[in-house]
């Protein structure tokens, strides 16, 4: 119970006062030129102990893809109503994902890890292909992916 | 209603299913270069000895994948540094980029989206339904035409296009059926309307909390061949709750990276196994051979897009437009036309205009396109027929008798037959009086008796049209001027003339040949492709009836040259033989199948006189392939008339003739063709026994007595001239 509330705190935070403050924050991705088709992307956040929280985003609409998104899919079991209402494109190489969202204060410096799970078609398939911790310092800081992600930050 | 089927998405799908299929082409070799190039693994090679090999080579493996044709892939990490290549299975270690292929790449965003996303896939899969719907519908006019299904196979007939475009058809529209509906099949499961997905078991919540089990002591990969390896993950380090990933052909499955345990396996669902193999099939994918066999049936398309709009716009050539054209269902007076050249549409035309302006609902139709069964309001049948050849049926009614005697019953509807033709040939209007013989021998009732045009006649056609409105009892006036193909001017390059002195002036003029449009160079219409032997019509001035002259040059000799006598009073030889080079005139071409050498070395005989040496003149030169060549020339004498007489030595020396006998009828002893022939008649009666072809040009009556002349030879030796003439080995072209 306590992990839907808190992905109905990441989503929908703003329509719903009562559960704390929330402020936009803006999550910027920039792929390198990894010469293949566009990437599906999943950000998510674990906790502390490493347990799914909620989806933030998913880059790439065909469903029957988001098998190669692996740790996202275990934790989710590829259940697509984590992404209801935060689907888009997925992301060409060399191409940036820009997403403006509404995050529960809560979230930061509280040892929550946004992970990006990463796949190519016909290449690579890079689960946590970035983990950050989500920290007030954290903010603005460019983070390089494993194998695609050229640069991610996340701005308040 | 099949052929709207196949022409419109046909025209209008062109461009698209041509991009499918030239880059569906292309991609098909991919497979197989793949196969070709993918270092093959021993035999009985498991996967324990693959991944530990791997394990061993690249410690921070994170997946190994097998390809269908047998290409291993391994990722890793080195020092936070992410590898892949292609891997040897003989020793795990990497040999080639395990980049994917940038052109094939390309290709496939092409074929499957032209770059456009999603809105470019619906649009291919468009592509796709297209060709499945051309395939489908020209594979039912393919079996309509050839009469039946199990008659598939049987030889065709027809123009070269149409026949180009059925025959490649026939054995291309198994791929292209298979292809267009295996692409459907995955675009659909693209967009996610197939319950295809992949069958995944449910996480294992409990593993041993053990680690690090070396690959190839996992006892569940120690009995899997590679070849049923799709691929392996192996766990996360550092996450102890984590698991290896195991794919193969038989399902997936996850192993405990402790113990290699089995933990949970789950079994692929039908669907999901339909799609892998509509996928092989497709894509050639661990079936490179059929790749390779589909990707040549899809080079077929462009090609049978070329001759199917060249078969398009021949049929609406020469065609007028027909206003208020009802459908066949709904019609009370059905207009069936067998026309070869053209003209008897005209006719047709002019018919359905004023039988629409009686306010009767017509339709007009090809005869190829009679079908009894359809005609359900149908009063009556009015079918005007050309003939072609000595009797045969016109381009346009091809099948129709056959359609007819097959048929169980004649239609209710009553019937009139109106024939054109020329009083000038024995076979006159033969072909519609052998559909009036064979619609009476059917028991159909006849709305009126049998007519007949001569040439084009408008008088013919509005006495006949009179008859037609006292038996409807309606008022009916055709007033019809025939419509002519549109002529070309054709200018006199140079002439040379014989025959003054004997009293019969005669002249060989040559004329250059038009340049094509783009637009005739495409379908063939015009002065692109024809032969000799084929027919010049010239539209004399002060005339709009055309005079026929056979062709004695081909399209590649790069002249026009016919062969004219004058004629006392003539207006269109008068013209002719008038005619200073740096002139011009109007002419069209017309075809003239029946009178052709055809292919093959078998001996030809040529037999002419006067100016039918034209078109056999025209044969020799044309013959490069030195056919022997046997000619046979009647002239009244050797100083006056010997037309071609300068060539003739030197086509001999070249080899392009054989042998010339000629008969020279003024003189001391007057010699006639049909003599000439008599005292060969050993020689003739060996060629004709060797396979001679026997081609008679000229007048009528020298036709006859060659006809004569060859029966008194081949009889004793037990050959019939008229058999010949059955086989199509004897041909005459007679004015």
């Amino acid at each position: 119970m306590k992990s839907l509330l808190a992905t109905l705190a990441l989503t929908t935070a703003l329509t719903l006062p009562g559960i704390g403050m929330a402020r936009p924050v803006t999550l910027t991705t920039t792929l390198n030129a990894y010469g293949g088709d566009g990437a599906y992307l999943a950000l998510y956040v674990t906790d502390a102990s490493g347990t799914y929280v909620g989806s933030l985003w998913m880059a790439g609409g065909k469903s029957k893809y988001y098998e190669h998104l692996n740790d996202w899919y275990r934790a989710t079991g590829g259940d697509t109503s984590h992404i209801n209402g935060i689907t888009g494109a997925s992301v060409g190489a060399g191409r940036t994902l820009e997403i403006t969202l509404d995050l529960a204060d809560a979230l930061f410096d509280a040892g929550y890890t946004l992970h990006i799970d990463a796949a190519v078609e016909d290449m690579r398939d890079s689960p946590n292909e970035v983990a950050v911790p989500l920290t007030s310092e954290g903010a603005g800081q460019p983070v390089k992916g494993r194998r695609y992600v050229a640069s991610f930050t996340y701005d308040m | 209603m099949i052929r709207a089927l196949h022409r419109w998405p046909g025209l209008l799908a062109f461009a698209l299913v041509t991009v499918l299929a030239l880059s569906g082409a292309a991609l098909s070799i991919f497979p197989a270069i793949e196969r070709v190039a993918a270092p093959r693994a021993e035999a009985g090679l498991t996967v324990a000895t693959l991944a530990g090999r791997v394990h061993a080579a690249y410690p921070g493996v994170e997946q190994i994948r097998r390809s269908p044709s047998g290409r291993t892939t391994a990722y890793w990490f080195d020092q936070g540094m992410p590898g892949a290549a292609a891997i040897d299975p003989a020793t795990g270690k990497g040999v080639t980029s395990a980049d994917p292929n940038k052109v094939e790449r390309w290709l496939t965003n092409l074929h499957r989206s032209l770059f456009l996303g999603d809105g470019g896939r619906i649009v291919m899969a468009a592509g796709a339904a297209a060709m499945l719907v051309l395939s489908v519908s020209g594979a039912a006019l393919i079996a309509r035409r050839a009469g039946g299904w199990q008659r598939w196979f049987s030889p065709l007939r027809g123009p070269l296009a149409g026949r180009l475009h059925a025959e490649i058809a026939r054995v291309a529209v198994i791929g292209l059926v298979l292809s267009s509906t295996t692409a459907l099949w995955l675009a659909a499961s693209t967009f996610d309307l197939l319950p295809d997905g992949e069958a995944k078991p449910a996480f294992p919540a409990q593993v041993s909390g053990a680690t690090e089990i070396a690959p190839d002591k996992i006892a569940a990969l120690r009995h899997l061949p590679v070849a049923e390896l799709r691929a392996l993950s192996f766990p996360n380090p550092g996450d102890v709750s984590d698991v290896f990933t195991l794919k193969t052909d038989r399902g997936t499955g996850y192993l405990d990276q402790g113990t290699g345990d089995l933990l949970v396996w789950a079994d692929p669902t039908g669907w999901q196994r339909a799609s892998e193999t509509v996928y092989m099939l497709h894509t050639g994918q661990g079936a490179a051979v059929l790749g390779l066999v589909l990707g040549v049936m899809a080079l077929a398309v462009p090609a049978m897009g070329g001759t199917g709009f060249v078969v398009w716009h021949a049929g609406r050539r020469g065609r007028p437009r027909l206003r208020g054209n009802q459908p066949m269902a709904r019609a009370e007076t059905i207009l069936l036309v067998g026309s070869e050249g053209g003209s008897t549409w005209g006719f047709a035309a002019t018919l359905h205009a004023a039988l629409s302006g009686a306010g009767q609902r017509v339709h007009t139709a090809p005869m190829t396109a009679f079908a009894p069964g359809r005609y359900e309001c149908a009063k009556r049948i009015i079918v005007l027929a050309a003939t072609y050849g000595d009797g045969a049926a016109p381009a346009s009614a091809k099948g129709f008798l056959d359609r007819l005697n097959t048929a169980e019953n004649a239609p209710d509807a009553a019937m009139a037959v109106l024939g054109f033709g020329d009083r000038g040939f024995p076979a006159y209007c033969a072909f519609a009086k052998a559909v009036a013989a064979a619609a009476e021998e059917k028991g159909w009732s006849e709305l009126m008796p049998l007519g007949t045009v001569n040439r084009q006649s408008p008088q013919d056609f509005a006495r006949w049209g009179r008859a037609l409105g006292q038996a409807l009892g309606i008022d009916l006036e055709l007033a019809h001027q025939p419509v002519l193909p549109v002529a070309e001017t054709l200018t006199l390059v140079s002439r040379r003339d014989y025959g003054a002195e004997v009293q019969a002036p005669t002249a060989i003029l040559r004329f250059a040949l038009p340049r094509p449009t783009f637009g005739q160079w495409l379908t063939g219409a015009g002065f692109t492709r024809f032969g000799a032997g084929d027919l010049l019509g010239i539209l004399p001035e002060g005339s709009p009836v055309p005079r026929f002259y056979s062709l004695a040059s081909a399209h590649r000799d790069g002249f026009i040259e016919i062969v004219v006598k004058k004629h006392p009073g003539g207006l269109c030889s008068g013209q002719l033989t008038a005619l200073e080079p740096g002139q011009t005139v109007s002419a069209f071409p017309r075809r003239n199948p029946g009178f052709r050498p055809g292919r093959g070395h078998a001996p030809l005989i040529l037999i002419g006189a006067g100016t039918g040496i034209g078109p056999l003149a025209g044969f020799v030169r044309g013959n490069a392939r030195r056919r022997p060549v046997h000619l046979f020339f009647g002239m009244r004498h050797p100083d006056s008339d010997f037309l071609y007489g300068e060539e003739m030595s030197t086509w001999q020396e070249e080899g392009r003739l054989a042998r010339l006998v000629t008969a020279v009828s003024r003189g001391v002893r007057p010699n006639y063709v049909q003599d000439a022939l008599r005292s060969e008649r050993e020689e003739i009666v060996r060629l004709v026994r060797a396979g001679a072809r026997v081609m008679v040009c000229g007048g009528r009556g020298m036709a006859a007595g060659v006809s004569d002349a060859l029966a008194e030879i081949l009889a004793p030796a037990g050959l019939d001239p008229a058999a010949l003439k059955a086989e199509g080995r004897y041909v005459e072209d007679v004015f």
